[in-house]
């Protein structure tokens, strides 16, 4: 196959991949997304095949070891569960990171292969383009990994921090620029593994610092990087389908990272420099905190409130996946329904680890996605409501965000929850959120405290009800 | 004087930036975690470098440096295709609307 014939087929694979993309904007054509994005892949895949036109070789061995990957990722797929899936995210874009180096790697060692020039004289401008994908690869690599462990609760989801840790990076960061600039002026292959390492290194330190609450900035972060990545491999290789899918990518991922950030009412950067929810904070809040009396009830007192509401709102979080509730939730709704009680579901921007986590659960457990809305959408809603049904949110309903401008959290949007006639609030403990802050709404009048796990607790209320 | 094709492909670079920038605000926030698993499968496109790589040794010298290095990616690309794709369409068909009667 001629050069310019299949360039020109990459340029469709790189066209199916933004009908993909544009296919999400509604669930209805969100499948067929899906499946021009699997028609673009073997657009892509199948005209490499066919301009190397190289069977003889390692022909067998590339499809061994794509049926290998192809099984792993098949079994993955069917095997994990919908409350997972911000760690199997987090652990993709580590393979993304680490297959662009390997590409890297194995363009830099062999570059006659991919038309480079040779070992030792590789044309400039390849080099840099190489090394910007190696670099930005090994850093979607390393700081997925760190992501992904503390997703997994492997490792603590605590900010990490340590004195001197900005000019580290700071310095890290310069030290790749001038490792790039060396490796291009004398083309050692020492240089190429040096920045391949510091860039690894950099990536673990940018995401240690980062708490829990951050992470669906942070996944949102590293899918850009991913793309990126993906992007700079795409110049290099002088593929189309790949600069265009990077930088589709990139830009949904940096857009993601925008929106949460927003949501949460900072700022990218401080987001970065991480450390928010450190010990400091916690016990600043707590000064505060006189032993001021809160009212808690059973699941009685919660299905004597429903019975008699004739509108309840549902405000899932992160606890509600962690719990597994997502089932029980549903059954207890249908039993609302089923007393002619108007239900719908109330989901903040940042609820749960990435984005979209809570609006999966609900529809893995047939909640339809027409009484599932956004922020916006139904904060309004909250002063006609008669019952709010907090399960496993927290931060994301504290009033002080509007109320108390020494709050770390003050402007961040939140919903209305406080407005409601009567509050349900589903919890295991009093203790703070991962923002570390206490939450005035647990003390408020109308708010009763349902003590409990909030599987067991929906499920006792669904029993009462 | 000729342009050098590197512009071309930063041309279509820049504007698939505005294309993604577009088109992913149109995404509705209920499909966003469909959005990151199906940009993570989209991505593994790099797996045509790979095949590159992979396809690069002789038949007497079919496992070189180089070529390790692309069976290695291509397995890696591969988890996230399949993987990527698969876990997307298992999540996309759960997004259900109201039944009209129950």
């Amino acid at each position: 196959m001629s050069a310019n014939l299949s360039a020109i087929f990459y340029l469709i694979s790189g066209i199916l991949f933004i009908l993909a993309l544009r296919g999400l904007s509604s669930p209805e054509t969100s499948r067929q997304g899906n499946f021009f994005g699997v028609l673009g892949m073997v657009i892509a895949i199948t005209v490499t095949f066919l301009s190397i036109g190289n069977y003889s070789s390692g022909f067998i061995y590339v499809l061994i070891f794509l049926l290998i990957g192809g099984l792993i990722g098949t079994f993955i797929a069917y095997k994990i569960p919908m409350t997972a899936m911000p760690e199997l995210v987090a652990g993709f874009h580590s393979l993304v990171g680490l297959a662009a180096v390997f590409v890297a790697i194995a363009a830099f060692l062999n570059p006659e292969a991919f038309n480079l020039g040779t070992i030792g004289n590789i044309n400039l401008g390849s080099l840099i383009e190489m090394s910007i994908g190696a670099a930005v690869g090994a850093i979607t690599f390393s700081g997925s990994i760190i992501a992904f462990l503390k997703l997994q609760g492997i490792m603590s989801g605590a900010p990490i921090t340590f004195k001197g840790q900005h000019p580290l990076n700071a310095l890290i960061l310069i030290s790749i620029v001038v490792l790039t600039y060396l490796l291009c002026s004398t083309q050692s292959s020492n240089f190429f593994w040096i920045l391949l390492a510091v860039s690894f290194l950099i990536g673990f330190l940018l995401i240690v610092p980062i708490g829990g609450a951050d992470m669906p900035v942070v996944i949102s972060m590293l899918n850009s990087y991913s793309g990126w990545a993906a992007a700079g491999i795409g110049f290099t290789l002088e593929n189309s389908a790949l600069i265009i899918t990077g930088a589709l990518v990139g830009s949904s991922g940096a857009i993601l990272s925008y929106i949460m950030c927003k949501s949460m009412n900072r700022s990218f950067f401080s987001v970065i420099l991480g450390g928010f929810g450190t010990t400091d904070q916690i016990s600043s809040s707590s000064q505060n905190k006189e032993q001021r009396p809160v009212k808690s009830g059973s699941a009685e007192d919660g299905a004597f409130l429903m019975k008699n509401a004739s509108s309840v709102i549902i405000v899932p979080g992160y606890g509600m996946a962690v719990a597994q509730a997502q089932h029980a939730l549903r059954e207890m709704v249908d039993t609302l329904k089923k007393n002619d009680i108007k239900v719908t579901y109330a989901i903040h921007p940042v609820a749960g680890r990435m984005p979209g986590h809570m609006n999966v659960l609900l529809a893995e457990a047939n909640v339809p996605y027409d009484e599932v809305f956004e922020l916006e959408e139904i904060n309004n809603d909250f002063a006609n409501a008669d019952v709010a049904y907090v399960i496993g949110a927290n931060d994301v309903t504290n009033p002080a965000a509007k109320t108390d401008p020494q709050s770390p959290i003050y402007g961040m949007p939140i919903l209305d929850v406080e407005k409601c006639k009567s509050v349900l609030f589903v919890k295991r403990s009093l203790s703070p959120g991962y923002a570390g802050i206490d939450n005035d709404l647990f003390y408020k009048e109308n708010t009763l405290m349902l003590f409990a796990d909030a599987k067991k607790m929906t499920e006792d209320i669904t029993k009462n009800l | 004087m000729e342009i050098d094709p590197f512009i071309f492909r930063l041309s279509i670079f820049i504007l698939s930036i505005f294309i993604g920038y577009y088109v992913v605000w149109s995404v509705t926030p209920s499909l966003h975690t469909p959005l990151m698993s199906v940009t993570n499968a989209i991505s593994s496109v790099i797996i045509v470098g790979a095949i590159i790589a992979g396809l690069s040794g002789d038949s007497e010298n079919i496992f070189n440096s180089s070529s390790i290095f692309g069976f290695m990616a291509i397995s890696l690309a591969a988890i996230n295709i399949f993987g990527g794709f698969l876990v997307t369409q298992r999540m996309l068909q759960m997004y259900k609307k109201k039944k009209k009667d129950n």
